[in-house]
C-alpha cells in the first residue's frame, strides 16, 4: 500500500510542478509577445530610433544585429569547420588532440562579457578598429569559434567508419573520401552546429555592448558602429521610459529566434527523412 | 593532379585549425597577461579583499566571488529539483500533445536573450520581492530565480533526452518485477541517466557563473558583502560589465585578474563534468 | 545525399555573398577614424548625462552638414575621456570637471550647465534636506526615514552611480566632501535607470533616494518623482540659472589633439543654434544668450 500511495503523491507532485514551470515559463514568452506584438508595424520596423529611442523603431538595431550575425558566422565558420576537419580527420587521437579539445572545451565556457572585455581591448583599442560592426564580428566569431568547431568534430567523427574505409578500398584518397564520403554524413551536424551560434550571435548582448558599441544611427559600413536588437532591448529595459518599444524590440528578436530554431528543425527532419 | 589536391587540402585544414588555435590561445595569453600582474602584486588580498574601491586602489573581490557562488548556488537549489521534475514530467507522464507544443517552446526557451529574462525579472520578481518579503527587491533572491529559469530549458531538454535513451528493458524489467511506475523512476531510470542529467545540471550552472546583462538588471550592484538573500550583491561577471567601460591601469588589470578567475572555476565545473560522466558511463557497462 | 551537399553549398554562398556585399559597402563609403574617407565623421563619447542631448546636436548637426556623421557612445563621463585618450573617440562628453591629470593631457570646453537633482518617490512626505543630512545617508551613517522626518519610517535605501560616472564623482565631490559612499548603496549606470527605480511602485522603491540630472527630473508621459529641496532650495532650471541652486555642474566637451572635423562640430555646439537646442530641453545656456 505504502508504494501505491508514494506513487499517487509522486505523480500529483509531478504534474503539479511541471504544469506549473512549464507554463510560467512559456507565459514570458506569451506576454512578451502579447505587449510587443501591438507595437510592431512597418513604421517600427524601417525607422530608426530617435529621443533614445523613445521615438522612431528599430531599423539600425536590426541592421546591426545582422550585420555582426553574418560577419561573425562568416569568419568563425571556415575556421571552425576546417579545425574540426583537421582534428577528426588528420590526427589520430593521441595527447596533441586532447589538450587542443580540453582548450576548446573550456574557452566554451568562458563568459561572453570576458570575450567582450578582450574584444575591447583587442580589437577596438589596440588595433584601432574602434567601435564598430567589423570589432563586435571579430570578438563573437572568436565567442562561437570553439562551439562550431566542438559541434562539427562531433559531426564528423559519428560518420560511421565504415563509410571512410569503403571509400579507400574504393581506391579514393583522403580528400576525396573527405568530400565525398564523410562531408554528406557530417553536413547536418555541422549545420546544426552553426545555426545553433547564429541564435547565440543574435542573443549576444555583453560582447558586443563595448565593440560595436551603442549608436543608433543607421551604419555606413562594417567600420561604423551600430547597436544590435538584444543591445538596444537591454538599454530600453534599464532606462525605463520607452517600455513599448522594449517589448517590441524583444518580441522581433523572440520571433527571429523562433524561425532560426524553425529552421534548424527543419534541417534535421529533412536529412532524416532523406536518408542513406 | 590528384596528389595536389591532396596536399593542397591537407595543409588548407591544417593551416585553418592552427590560425583557430592561435585566435584561441591569443585570448587566453592576452587574459593572462593582463590580469597576473595583479594577482602576482596583491596575491591574496585579491581573492580574499573585502573592499572593491577602484576609486580608491581597492581591489578585493571576495564581495563578488561571494555573490557569484551565493547567487548561482540559489539558482541550482531551486532549478535543478524542478528541472528533473519537469524533464521526469516530458519524458515519462506527459500526453503527446503536450509533448509536441512544450518541446519546441522549451527549445525557444533555450534560446531566448538572457536580456528578457532579466525584463521579465525586473518587471514581476523584483517587486515582488519588494512587496511581500522587504527591500528593494534588487537582491540575490531576484537574481536566482531568473537565473533558475535561464537554467530551466537547459536541464529539462537535456535529462529529458538522457531519460528517454535510456534502454527500454530498464523499464520494462523493473515493471514486470512489479515496481510502481514511480518506483521505477526512482530507482532505476533516474540513477541510470544520471551521467545525462549531471551533464545537464552543470552546463547550465555553467550558463548561470556566466552570465552577466540579465543578472545587472536584477542584482543592484552593490559593492558590500551580502548579510541576507534579500540584499543587493554583484557577481565576478558583473563586476566586469558595469566598470570595463572606464576601466584604465591597474584597475582594466584587476578586470582581467577577475577574468582568470571566472576561467578557473569553468575549468573546475568542466573537469568535474567530464569526470562524473565518465566514471558513470563506465559503471554502466559493467551491469 | 547530393541534396545535403548543394544545401550545404548554397548556405555557403549565401553567406559568402553577404560578406562581400558588406565589404563593398564598407569600400565604397570609406570612413574609418584614421582617413576620413569621403565624409567627416566624428565619434563622441562619454558620460551618459550628456548622451541625450548630444544625440539631438548630432542629429541637427547632419541636417546642417549632410556630408558628415557623428557616432554618439555613452559608456560614463571616465569611459569618454579614456576613449579619447586612446584614440577610439575624437570627443569625449564629461558631466564633471576634469581631474589635475586630465586637464594637462586634454583641452575641455564647457557646453551648458546642468544641476544634480536627489529624487525620492512621490509617496514620501520628506521635501528638504540639507547636504549634511544627504552626506550621512550616503555614508550609511543615518538608516532610517525617521531619522530625518517624524512622518516617515522605514529603511533608506540609497541608490548611486556607478564609478565612471561624471555624475557620481560630481556628487561625491560636492555632497560627499571626501568621504565614502558606503558600499550598501545600490549601482545603476544612467539617470533613466536610477529615476525609474525611485518612481517604482513596489514597497521599496518609496523608500529609495537617489541623485540624477535636473534635465530629465521633469519627464513628460513617465512616472513622477520628487526633487527634493536642498536647504529649501528647489531644483528647478530657474534656480540653477540665478545660482540659488548649489548643486550645477558642467556639461564639458574633451578633446584631445585638434582635429578639424572635431572643432566643427563644437563650433556648432557653441553655436546660437546649438546652445538653443539645449535651453529648450533644460540645460542653462553658457553663451549668456
Amino acid at each position: 500500500m505504502g508504494a501505491r500511495i508514494s506513487q499517487k503523491i509522486a505523480k500529483t507532485l509531478i504534474w503539479t510542478i511541471a504544469l506549473t514551470v512549464i507554463i510560467i515559463l512559456m507565459a514570458i514568452i506569451v506576454f512578451i509577445l502579447y505587449n510587443g506584438l501591438r507595437v510592431i508595424n512597418w513604421t517600427f520596423l524601417t525607422e530608426i530610433p530617435r529621443e533614445m529611442g523613445q521615438q522612431g523603431g528599430i531599423l539600425s538595431p536590426i541592421i546591426g544585429t545582422l550585420t555582426v550575425t553574418v560577419l561573425a558566422v562568416v569568419i568563425a565558420m571556415p575556421f571552425g569547420i576546417g579545425t574540426a576537419f583537421y582534428l577528426a580527420e588528420y590526427t589520430r587521437g593521441g595527447a596533441v588532440t586532447r589538450i587542443i579539445r580540453f582548450c576548446t572545451e573550456s574557452l566554451a565556457g568562458i563568459p561572453s562579457i570576458v570575450y567582450g572585455l578582450f574584444g575591447l581591448i583587442f580589437f577596438v583599442t589596440t588595433l584601432g578598429l574602434g567601435w564598430s560592426i567589423l570589432s563586435g564580428g571579430l570578438t563573437v566569431a572568436i565567442m562561437i569559434l570553439p562551439t562550431i568547431i566542438r559541434t562539427s568534430e562531433e559531426a564528423i567523427r559519428s560518420v560511421p567508419n565504415i563509410y571512410r574505409e569503403v571509400s579507400f578500398t574504393l581506391g579514393a584518397t583522403k580528400w576525396q573520401t573527405i568530400r565525398k564520403a564523410v562531408t554528406p554524413s557530417a553536413v547536418r551536424g555541422i549545420a546544426n552546429g552553426i545555426i545553433l551560434s547564429i541564435g547565440r550571435c543574435v542573443a549576444e548582448t555583453a560582447a558586443v555592448m563595448l565593440t560595436a558599441g551603442t549608436v543608433l544611427t543607421m551604419p555606413e559600413s562594417i567600420f561604423s558602429s551600430s547597436r544590435t536588437m538584444a543591445l538596444h532591448f537591454y538599454l530600453l529595459a534599464m532606462e525605463g521610459t520607452a517600455m513599448d518599444k522594449a517589448f517590441g524590440t524583444s518580441a522581433v528578436l523572440i520571433i527571429l529566434i523562433f524561425f532560426i530554431n524553425v529552421v534548424a528543425n527543419a534541417l534535421v527532419n529533412r536529412f532524416v527523412s532523406k536518408g542513406h | 593532379m590528384k596528389n595536389f589536391k591532396e596536399k593542397l587540402s591537407g595543409r588548407v585544414f591544417l593551416t585553418l585549425a592552427l590560425f583557430s588555435i592561435l585566435a584561441l590561445a591569443v585570448i587566453t595569453i592576452f587574459i593572462l597577461v593582463q590580469g597576473a600582474p595583479v594577482i602576482g602584486k596583491h596575491g591574496f588580498a585579491f581573492i580574499a579583499g573585502t573592499s572593491w574601491s577602484p576609486g580608491n586602489g581597492e581591489f578585493g573581490i571576495l564581495p563578488m566571488i561571494i555573490g557569484s557562488v551565493a547567487v548561482t548556488l540559489g539558482a541550482a537549489v531551486i532549478g535543478v529539483p524542478i528541472g528533473i521534475c519537469c524533464a521526469v514530467f516530458m519524458a515519462e507522464f506527459a500526453p503527446s500533445l503536450m509533448r509536441t507544443i512544450f518541446r519546441p517552446a522549451i527549445q525557444l526557451l533555450a534560446g531566448i536573450p538572457s536580456v528578457v529574462y532579466g525584463f521579465w525579472g525586473l518587471l514581476f520578481v523584483v517587486p515582488f520581492i519588494s512587496n511581500h518579503l522587504g527591500g528593494l527587491g534588487l537582491s540575490i533572491l531576484a537574481g536566482s530565480v531568473i537565473l533558475s529559469l535561464m537554467m530551466l530549458p537547459t536541464i529539462i531538454s537535456i535529462s529529458e533526452v538522457s531519460i528517454i535513451v535510456l534502454p527500454s528493458t530498464y523499464k520494462d524489467g523493473a515493471l514486470a518485477l512489479g515496481m510502481t511506475h514511480w518506483q521505477t523512476i526512482r530507482s532505476v531510470q533516474l540513477p541510470a541517466a544520471k551521467s545525462g542529467i549531471v551533464a545537464a545540471v552543470i552546463l547550465g550552472l555553467g550558463r548561470a557563473v556566466g552570465e552577466t546583462m540579465a543578472v545587472i538588471m536584477v542584482l543592484g550592484n552593490a559593492t558590500a558583502i551580502p548579510s541576507s538573500v534579500l540584499e543587493p550583491v554583484r557577481t565576478l561577471t558583473t563586476n566586469i560589465g558595469i566598470e570595463m567601460g572606464y576601466a584604465e591601469g591597474e584597475h582594466r588589470q584587476a578586470l582581467f585578474a577577475t577574468g582568470i578567475i571566472l576561467f578557473v572555476i569553468i575549468m573546475i565545473l568542466n573537469i568535474s563534468a567530464q569526470y562524473i560522466t565518465r566514471n558513470k558511463s563506465k559503471s554502466l557497462k559493467i551491469k | 545525399m547530393g541534396k545535403n551537399i548543394s544545401f550545404f553549398k548554397g548556405f555557403v554562398s549565401l553567406a559568402l555573398t553577404c560578406a562581400s556585399v558588406i565589404t563593398a559597402t564598407s569600400c565604397s563609403s570609406g570612413g574609418n577614424i584614421e582617413n576620413g574617407g569621403t565624409k567627416s565623421h566624428v565619434v563622441v563619447a562619454g558620460s551618459t548625462s550628456v548622451q541625450p542631448y548630444m544625440e539631438v546636436l548630432a542629429e541637427e548637426y547632419v541636417k546642417f552638414y549632410p556630408d558628415s556623421a557623428v557616432d554618439v557612445q555613452g559608456g560614463g563621463s571616465s569611459a569618454g575621456i579614456s576613449a579619447v585618450g586612446s584614440g577610439i573617440a575624437d570627443i569625449g562628453m564629461s558631466s564633471r570637471s576634469l581631474s589635475e591629470s586630465e586637464v594637462e593631457l586634454y583641452q575641455f570646453t564647457t557646453i551648458a550647465k546642468d544641476g544634480l537633482a536627489l529624487i525620492v518617490h512621490p509617496e514620501n512626505p520628506v521635501d528638504n534636506l540639507t547636504l549634511e543630512q544627504i552626506r550621512d545617508i550616503y555614508t550609511g551613517e543615518i538608516t532610517d526615514w525617521s531619522q530625518v522626518s517624524d512622518q516617515f519610517e522605514g529603511d533608506i535605501f540609497p541608490i548611486t552611480r556607478e564609478e565612471g560616472s561624471g555624475t557620481r564623482s560630481f556628487f561625491e565631490e560636492f555632497v560627499m566632501d571626501g568621504q565614502r559612499i558606503t558600499s550598501k548603496a545600490i549601482v545603476q549606470s544612467t539617470n533613466g535607470t536610477i529615476r525609474t527605480l525611485v518612481s517604482g511602485n513596489a514597497r521599496g522603491n518609496k523608500q529609495a533616494i537617489g541623485f540624477i540630472s535636473l534635465g530629465v527630473l521633469e519627464l513628460p508621459g513617465q512616472n513622477p518623482v520628487k526633487g527634493l529641496q536642498i536647504g529649501g532650495v528647489a531644483p528647478t532650471t530657474e534656480n540653477l540659472a540665478n545660482g540659488s541652486y548649489e548643486l550645477f555642474r558642467p556639461f564639458l566637451v574633451v578633446v584631445g589633439e585638434e582635429r578639424e572635423e572635431s572643432t566643427h562640430f563644437i563650433d556648432f555646439i557653441l553655436s546660437d543654434t546649438g546652445q538653443g537646442l539645449l535651453e529648450a530641453r533644460g540645460l542653462v545656456r553658457i553663451d549668456g544668450g
